[in-house]
């Protein structure tokens, strides 16, 4: 396999790793949160953009995904003690056959149908975390501090988590850029064109959309645990985030929908963003409706994302733009 | 027993056909034109803010105060369908979804940036009302008068008057309407109009009865999606309807489980009938 043939995988693999080993190389603790947070976005925006992007379902509840596989994974760490390697399989395989029961049914449901639908779903969800006892109910669940000491102090842990997230990050990109080339992924597409006339062209509609939901669904049951490992507690609030599911699809659109490079530009740019906005002193108070008025310009005006618009408009470029 | 749960229906109902003119902005917006709007909750907390300051800072009765919320709410509609509605409105779903979400963001960001987080209350009270050995407050029995007032309105509006013909048949079929002559951007925007002018009534109906804050619309907002899905997108009546059986659940539920399984109860019937009866309790076949 002659790599220089992928150059839009290799570019987007480039761009994240380069980012990612900044903070590794410079040992710095703030620049590691910082990427932390970006990593984070590129990796929930690129899963979502698999279903988003390629198969045209608009999932606003995506989070669900991520608190859940949050959830079961502190639940694994905490109350069954067990590693967090195994906790973190855990969140994902718990997303994963979520999405999979999911996918039976709302999936039936299309355009704003199953836009409300998975609203619903992650409300329900949180609704019933929020009386559920196992998982500490409307308070949630607390992780001790001494558990940190088995994987070498808290700051060791905390470079281990963010290795983790490399790791992730890395295998959904290359995972988004095999569905991108693949029979599979261009039968999502057509279902994205037009539904019913794919599945006259032998697309297996039902089971190509459940297939896209799962793969979309497991990696932020993966990130999920991640996340709440280093966060130390989880509660409904934070793990079923409406607000937070609803700024992935801006970072899918900011970047270009559809594409492999799309969300990791719009992830690291939104996060760019929303970080010099609450910095600055005119727009601190206003970040949120600063932001809500560049989504609109975009929406109105470069419906197709940065990366989109550069692919329309130097075509030259689109080997490499994938 | 008996009693406890007659009060509760009845309290339950009178919030129902508030509930119901809330989602009823948001099922004619639908129906219309197809688009889920998302900046509803927003818009609703706007109809609460607008009757807490007029009560508040002038003094006017918080139901004459609803007359110049609803009209504000009209024209607020009808520019933000100018704005960030017209340009998406043939495009598919994510970006009509979207642009309106953009609208509650700069809502919410503005919002928030005024008034904080923090609760506020309209100072009014009207008194209560004994119906034998049940307690109405005067507030949420009025509310429930005016709801169901702007409710037959909306019915007289819709098919009794030439706009109101209009918007329907632009519903019914945008291309044959406009061959037959219907200006139908007007028609549009003054869906979209009465759709957000809902909303704000509904807001400042809900003022009068319970605390408010900036991001109190989101709830409703939810529960306006639940209804709207029971009652069958894009029918009001079914809205109305579907509003007093959520109304109905939250009131009597109470009675006999803990109230947070409340909104379980309601989301899993959500999700049920959209995968069940995705036309609504109402709604036929298509």
């Amino acid at each position: 396999m002659k790599l220089t043939r992928y150059p839009g995988l290799i570019l987007s693999l480039a761009l994240v790793l380069l980012l990612a080993l900044y903070p590794a190389i410079t040992g710095s603790a703030s620049a590691r949160e910082t990427v932390f947070t970006i990593l984070m976005s590129i990796a929930l925006a690129s899963s979502l953009n698999i279903l988003l992007g390629y198969t045209g379902y608009v999932s606003f509840g995506h989070i669900v995904f991520f608190g859940i596989g949050g959830y079961v994974g502190f639940y694994v760490l905490t109350v069954l003690g067990l590693h967090l390697f195994i906790a973190v399989l855990a969140g994902g395989l718990a997303a994963g056959l979520l999405a999979l029961l999911l996918g039976k049914s709302i999936l039936r449901l299309r355009g704003a149908y199953f836009a409300l639908a998975t609203i619903g779903v992650n409300e329900a969800l949180r609704a019933f975390v929020n009386n559920f006892q196992p998982f500490g109910g409307p308070v949630g669940m607390d992780m001790k501090f001494a558990i940190y000491s088995e994987y070498g102090g808290a700051m060791r842990a905390l470079w281990i988590v963010y290795g983790g997230l490399i790791l992730i990050t890395v295998l959904v990109i290359a995972t988004s850029y095999a569905v991108k080339n693949s029979k599979f992924g261009l039968g999502l597409m057509a279902i994205r064109e037009d539904e019913d006339a794919a599945e006259v062209m032998g697309v297996v509609a039902p089971n190509a959309k459940t297939w896209a939901y799962v793969l979309s669904a497991i990696f932020p049951g993966l990130i999920g645990v991640l996340f709440f490992f280093k966060n130390g507690n989880i509660e409904p609030g934070d793990a079923f985030r409406l607000h937070l599911s609803i700024e992935l699809i801006v970072m899918v659109m900011l970047g270009g929908q559809g594409t492999v490079l799309g969300p990791i530009f719009g992830g690291a740019a939104y996060q760019q963003l929303r970080k010099t906005l609450l910095t600055s002193p005119i727009f601190k108070n206003i970040q949120l409706a600063v932001a809500g008025f560049l989504l609109l310009v975009i929406v109105l005006f470069i419906p197709s994302g940065a990366v989109g618009w550069l692919r329309s408009r130097f075509v030259n470029l689109r080997r490499v733009l994938e | 027993m008996a009693n406890v749960l007659l009060a509760s229906v009845i309290d339950g109902l009178l919030i129902g056909f508030v509930y119901g003119i809330a989602a009823m902005g948001l099922t004619l917006i639908f129906g219309v034109m197809d688009v889920v709007n998302l900046a509803h909750g927003p818009i609703i907390a706007l109809g609460m803010f607008g009757v807490y300051l007029l009560f508040s800072l002038l003094g006017i009765n918080p139901f004459i105060a609803l007359i110049l919320v609803a009209i504000l709410g009209l024209l607020f509609g009808l520019l933000m369908y100018m704005v960030a509605v017209h340009r998406v409105i043939e495009a598919p779903p994510l970006s009509s979804l979207l642009s309106t979400f953009s609208v509650n963001m700069m809502i919410i960001g503005i919002g928030t940036s005024l008034f904080t987080t923090s609760s506020y209350n309209v100072e009014y009270s009207l008194g209560t009302v004994n119906v034998g050995s049940i307690t109405v407050t005067g507030t949420r029995l009025s509310a429930s008068l005016i709801a169901v007032l702007v409710t037959a309105l909306l019915y007289w509006f819709l098919y009794r008057t030439r706009p109101g013909k209009y918007i329907r048949a632009v519903a019914n079929n945008r291309t044959s309407a406009e061959l037959m002559g219907i200006p139908s951007t007007r028609v549009l925007a003054l869906s979209f109009g009465i759709g957000t002018m809902l909303a704000a009534i509904a807001g400042a109906l809900i003022a009068t009865i319970f605390p408010i804050n900036i991001l109190a619309g989101g709830s409703y907002e939810l529960k306006s999606f639940v209804i709207v899905v029971m009652g069958g997108l894009g029918n009001p009546l079914g809205a109305l309807i579907g509003g007093l059986i959520l109304g109905l659940i939250e009131g009597v539920v109470p009675v006999f489980i803990k109230t947070t399984w409340v909104p379980v109860l309601e989301f899993l019937l959500f999700i049920i009938i959209l995968l069940v009866r995705p036309q609504g309790i109402l709604g036929t076949k298509e």
